[in-house]
């Protein structure tokens, strides 16, 4: 059974229809990358899918249930998390506080617990450290432990942040242009991460993606969007082959 | 420069890092109780003064400096705790019950009040809870049977078990009660920013939209957080009663909700120890002008006494040159003296270079 299961989705925003009737499923231990020229819906399709958009159509399943209703904090729970295009983190919390944060939907203590600090709070805590370790070792950031995230590098933060959702240990991560603004070798980087989730996580990743190179390293599928619409589906080689996606990049050629 | 090295989470669980730092808070408290023995009564009662403001400044700070929700009402929550506790000590409650009381329902009303108030942010919530600061005062004449109307409330004496608490009578002793409280309220916030509730505070303040995709439920995050605040500043409001001895519709004009905020502002937003500074300031600056000018009159040939209202100038000038020279506030300045001793030599001077961060509170979306 599919992990994610995109029905017939659409949005507009006042006439512009950002998304329109797309329809995709995302397998699990899958990477499925969705690529398309700037204002295809990529990023709204993740906004939609961690249910921040209320879609005017259709219905998101994720793991034989439906969540297009779900409000916006409970996806966290079901295993579902996500970075963000312009990287989201908490400037004013060290790495530690922002992947413990992460944390949030496996809590398990109340906010009256949390005041007297009682012995399971303590218990808790324990726990959530052990886990926000054990990614800080997974992805390497034991350098900056400590650090506070607004003195950071950008490609460190762009590591946080999936360092972040990994903590809430989600069964499908939502990269949202994991190498935007990364140098080459961090681009190489990336894709090793990205790489080991899949192979030592077990993870589903949904990511969207403009570097080609990057794309076509990791993904075991490519969904080609423009303007709201899918255009082809297949490997990265299929898609990049495809005359329509050409088109939408490059526009009509010429009769000559 | 110490250098600690950890062990096992509960190193970083814990209240204090280690032993030097645990030492260090206990000497802060060894001072503060023996401080009363020291200081003529007028002083244990400008120190009392201190405590109480030092309450409502960590109400404040929770809603404002961890959570991003700016309030001006805040006197509005003072008020309900005064009003709820004398009410209820009038009606024959033993003072530690009206005490808990007036918590729990100035935290109630605050929940009542936040759900509306989630809605908004920045400039609009500071206007919401500015009107509110407003409202107030006129809910208090015409609650008369709650309020005393125009009259307002007298302070009955406090029966603490047997001991008899009286402001004046036993300055100490109130001093020591404000103490406890205030010790007790802010073991319970440290203990809620250590733990998950304090996490998503911060994760509210900073990112929204992250600390939803996260699983954080934001509109019961800052009910949750506006609640509690106003809890703690519901305290803060039954004990001045008692230090004021009457309350009335006077006692918390919008004044006091904008000089509490000034108080987390020039204390530091987002920092515990920035309530207490700030209270420090908010009390003693006055109290420091006023001698200053006596001082002057009375040794120079200038008087300054000629001036009217240059005392409240001067309070709001220093505040002003705070705000603008120091954003961070005092903890910021605390912080960067603190970490002056600890490297003694090796101090640089641009450590502190001011970078352009601020809190999503002070941006005002």
């Amino acid at each position: 059974m599919s992990l994610l299961q995109i029905e017939s989705l659409s949005i507009a925003f006042g006439g512009v229809k950002a998304v329109d009737e797309v329809s995709f499923t995302v397998e699990p231990g899958e990477i499925f990358t969705i690529v398309g020229p700037n204002g295809a819906g990529k990023s709204t399709i993740f906004n939609l899918i961690s249910r921040l958009y209320e879609p005017s159509n259709g219905r998101i399943i994720f793991d034989g249930k439906d969540i297009t209703a779900l409000p916006a904090h409970e996806v966290a729970s079901l295993g579902i998390a996500r970075t963000f295009q312009n990287i989201e983190l908490f400037d004013h919390s060290t790495v530690l506080q922002n992947l413990l944060i992460g944390r949030h939907s496996r809590r398990q203590t109340s906010w009256y617990e949390d005041i007297l600090f009682l012995p399971q709070v303590r218990r808790a805590e324990r726990e959530h450290r052990r886990i926000a370790e054990e990614v800080i070792d997974f992805l390497d950031l034991a350098a900056y432990r400590d650090k506070l995230i607004a003195g950071l590098p950008y490609g460190v933060r762009k590591l946080v942040e999936i360092a972040r959702a990994l903590t809430s240990e989600p069964r499908l991560i939502l990269l949202d242009e994991p190498a935007s603004g990364l140098s080459v070798e961090e681009t190489l980087d990336m894709a090793w991460w990205i790489e080991d989730m899949q192979k030592d996580l077990g993870l589903t990743v949904l990511m969207v993606e403009h570097d080609m190179s990057l794309v076509s390293r990791v993904s075991d599928r490519v969904l080609a969007m423009a303007e709201g619409k899918p255009l082809a589906l297949g490997t990265a080689a299929e898609v990049q082959a495809d005359p329509k996606v050409i088109e939408a990049y490059l526009g009509q050629q010429e009769a000559s | 420069m110490r250098v600690q090295f950890k062990n096992s989470y509960d190193d970083d669980i814990n209240l204090f890092e280690d032993r030097v730092h645990l030492i260090k808070y206990a000497l802060l408290l060894i001072i503060a109780l023996v401080l009363p023995w020291l200081l003529s009564s007028y002083y244990v009662g400008e120190l009392t003064s201190v405590l109480i403001w030092s309450l409502a400044g960590l109400g404040l700070m929770l809603t404002a400096g961890h959570t991003g929700q700016i309030s001006l009402g805040h006197a509005a929550f003072m008020a309900i705790g005064a009003f709820a506790h004398l009410a209820l000590m009038i009606r024959g409650w033993p003072f530690l019950a009206a005490l808990i009381a007036s918590g729990v329902i100035t935290g109630l009303a605050g929940a009542a009040i936040a759900r509306p108030l989630g809605r908004m942010s920045g400039i609009y919530l500071a206007i919401a809870t500015l009107a509110l600061s407003i409202i107030i005062e006129d809910i208090a004449i015409v609650a008369e049977p709650i309020t005393g109307g125009v009259a307002g409330l007298f302070a009955p004496p406090i029966d603490f078990f047997g001991l008899q608490i009286d402001r004046y009578g036993s300055p100490r002793a109130f001093y020591y009660l404000c103490l406890v409280v205030l010790v007790l309220v802010t073991l319970a916030y440290i203990n809620l920013l250590r733990s998950p509730t304090g996490r998503s505070f911060l994760a509210v303040r900073d990112s929204e939209v992250s600390a939803r995709a996260l699983g954080v439920n934001v509109t019961r995050a800052k009910t949750v957080s506006f609640s509690l605040s106003c809890a703690i500043t519901g305290l803060a409001g039954a004990l001045y009663a008692h230090q004021a001895q009457a309350v009335n519709y006077e006692s918390f004009l919008v004044l006091i909700s904008i000089t509490l905020l000034l108080q987390v502002v020039i204390g530091g937003l987002g920092s515990i120890h920035g309530a207490f500074f700030g209270a420090v300031v908010v009390v003693m600056l006055p109290q420091a002008i006023s001698q200053f000018r006596d001082f002057i009159n009375s040794s120079t040939p200038v008087n300054l006494g000629a001036w009217p209202g240059m005392d409240t100038a001067v309070f709001a000038l220093i505040i002003l040159l705070m705000v603008i020279y120091e954003p961070r506030g005092l903890y910021g300045v605390w912080i960067r003296i603190r970490t002056w001793l600890e490297l003694f030599p090796l101090y640089r001077k641009g450590m502190f270079r001011r970078s352009k961060t601020y809190l999503k509170t002070e941006r005002m979306r």
